[in-house]
């Protein structure tokens, strides 16, 4: 062997490479895509701002003072954004910056938590329905379309109603299932498709004939290669429950007041809207901040469709 | 075809009967009662309005609501007594939103394709980047925001065109320039992947071959392919819209239905509830199949025998 040419290069460029695994590969096209790695930094950023203003939340309370969000200042209300209120302060006198940082948390939150109630319900519900089959299949398909037929408002609404009145935790807690209840659906839908698509798969019936039982084929065969749809479709799931809530706050159902989210900011900033005196700073910098996360949002879920269906792209 | 349809006709009365019946047994379930507005009330009198809507007899409720909106008599609000939920309430409502949502819809649709068609037919370039940044901005703030900044600059600034209201032609741009952003922003979206989709194939690269101009292979052999996929949108999409927007209705001041379903929801008016989830679902229904009678008319392989 020691008398063997060396490889050229051109005959080491064309050995295969050892192989690498779909996530990987997918993860790969997804750093490569400058778009979805910028949607990434603005959430991280957002993210972090949000923390902060949790963290200075908490710092006020430990030290005794009223929570920056809530605490109403002396002397003429709303200012515009200054040194000592960067982002002004609203007619309350109340620090427009906390009430922003503090609305964060709680729209990412329902967000989060919509995310994770669609994928935990719609993943089980589809895989179930696309498994199983038959009259299954079609009972838990059908219940599917009915609940997409209401009007999704009633829903919610009902869903709402059943936690009114009960303290302001299990109002929070009460809005985070509603809209996850409505958003399970679309997860519901995709993953059963793909589901009825895998399960006539020929590595399937390998599996099967290998005498994998049908636990072990759904989660070892089937799950592993839903991932990369579930992981789209929860990321396209926060930035419509974020907005959801916004739509809530406007009706007056979201989050209940002192506490604040980016939609009811807006919307009480659309509401002082009026022609003789402008308050922009009110609706600027919470709809900058929610238009700058869901553009991330969006980025991200794109950027993630394209690297795990490159087909698609 | 004619087979297709009238079977899928048949199809619409138990569809319909099983929504219609969830959404009653929901709105029973729902905690809170709909005379618990009225405080203070003798008791007799709360009897008797319980009576008057049947609210003590709930099978009888049940098949009496069905058959009242069935044969679109209607009963009374329990909200507003004085008024039938059908002939005084949805009746009127129904024709402002299905034109609100008709203009809407249309321009959702125009804007929405031409935009995909333009940034697919060059992607990359600074018409590819500016419609889809214009199309993310759509999707990316809450529509009372949308709505509340096109009220404020158009009407309060500007003062070009008028606050709210229904009536003449110039109060109905502004509603409609707000009810179509969303569909509109999604409709460029979905052109724009299906058109890099088509533009790949074979056939257009054939047309182009021959010598076809790029105009029609653009909007003739390519657009006709890419746009089945908003077909698909367009369905419950034209439901939605068309039951109009509470947050529309609400900032421009519109007598549209829209508000009737979040306000029969929060106050557990029951007629108005499953008279607006009725006309929900009616809709979305024939708007499904309209929408694949459709797919057969644009797609000749697509049968349905």
């Amino acid at each position: 062997m020691t008398d063997s040419p060396p490889e050229s290069a051109a005959a080491q460029r064309a050995r295969p490479r050892p192989a690498l695994s779909p996530a990987r590969l997918a993860m790969r096209r997804f750093l490569r895509n400058r778009l979805a790695l910028a949607g990434l930094g603005i959430l991280a950023l957002v993210f972090a701002a949000s923390l902060a203003g949790l963290v200075w939340d908490r710092w006020a309370v430990w030290s005794g003072c009223e929570p920056p969000y809530r605490e109403q200042l002396p002397g003429v209300h709303p200012q515009p954004p200054g040194w000592v209120h960067p982002f002004g302060t609203d007619p309350l006198g109340r620090d427009l910056l906390a009430r922003t940082l503090l609305g964060g948390c709680v729209s990412l939150g329902v967000g989060l938590a919509a995310a994770t109630v669609s994928v935990a319900v719609g993943t089980v519900w589809g895989t179930v329905a696309g498994y199983l089959g038959r009259g299954t299949d079609t009972l838990l398909m059908r219940i599917v379309d009915i609940l997409y037929g209401l009007p999704y408002i009633l829903l919610v609404i009902l869903l709402l109603v059943l936690f009114e009145e009960r303290g302001v935790a299990l109002r929070v807690a009460a809005l985070f299932l509603a809209i996850g209840g409505v958003s399970w659906l679309t997860m519901a839908r995709v993953v059963r498709g793909q589901v009825l698509a895998l399960r006539e798969a020929e590595f399937i019936q390998a599996a099967r004939a290998l005498g994998s039982g049908p636990a072990r084929i759904i989660f070892r065969e089937i799950l592993p290669n839903l991932a990369g749809t579930i992981l789209v479709c929860a990321t396209l799931t926060v930035p419509l429950a974020i907005l959801q809530e916004s739509f809530l706050s406007f009706l007056g159902l979201g989050i209940p007041p002192p506490l604040a989210s980016w939609g009811t900011l807006a919307s009480d900033a659309v509401g002082a809207l009026n022609p003789v005196q402008t308050y922009w700073w009110l609706l600027a910098f919470p709809c900058a901040l929610l238009g700058a996360t869901l553009l991330g949002l969006n980025f991200v879920g794109d950027g993630l469709r394209d690297a795990f269906d490159p087909r698609a792209s | 075809m004619l087979h297709y349809i009238l079977r899928r006709l048949l199809y619409f009365i138990p569809t319909l009967v099983i929504i219609y019946t969830v959404a009653f047994l929901l709105m029973r379930a729902a905690p809170g009662s709909p005379f618990a507005q009225e405080k203070g009330l003798p008791p007799e009198v709360l009897q008797a309005r319980a009576e008057k809507y049947y609210a003590d007899r709930p099978l009888y409720q049940y098949f009496r609501y069905a058959w009242d909106l069935a044969t679109l008599r209607g009963t009374p609000s329990i909200r507003y007594p004085e008024r039938n939920v059908v002939r005084d309430i949805l009746g009127p409502a129904f024709p402002v939103s299905l034109a609100l949502g008709l203009c809407a819809l249309s321009l959702a649709v125009a804007v929405g394709t031409a935009a995909g068609v333009a940034s697919a037919a060059r992607p990359r370039s600074l018409t590819d980047y500016a419609a889809m940044a214009g199309a993310l901005v759509g999707v990316s703030q809450p529509s009372f925001v949308i709505a509340g900044l096109l009220l404020a600059v158009f009407s309060l600034w500007l003062r070009w065109l008028p606050v709210g209201g229904w009536g003449r032609p110039s109060q109905l741009i502004l509603p409609a320039l707000a009810l179509a952003a969303l569909p509109a922003a999604y409709i460029a979206r979905l052109v724009r992947t299906a058109m890099l989709d088509v533009l790949s194939a074979d056939f257009i690269r054939t047309a182009r071959a021959k010598g076809l101009r790029r105009r029609t292979v653009l909007l003739d052999h390519a657009l006709r392919n890419a746009w089945l996929p908003v077909l698909g949108y367009l369905g419950p999409a034209a439901a939605a819209v068309f039951t109009g927007s509470f947050v529309v209705e609400k900032i421009f001041a519109i007598p549209g239905v829209g508000q009737h379903f979040v306000d029969s929801a929060l106050h557990r008016d029951h007629p108005l509830i499953l008279a607006t989830v009725l006309l929900y679902a009616v809709l979305l229904v024939a708007f499904n199949l309209a929408v694949d009678v459709a797919y057969a008319w644009f797609d000749p392989r697509i049968r349905y025998d």
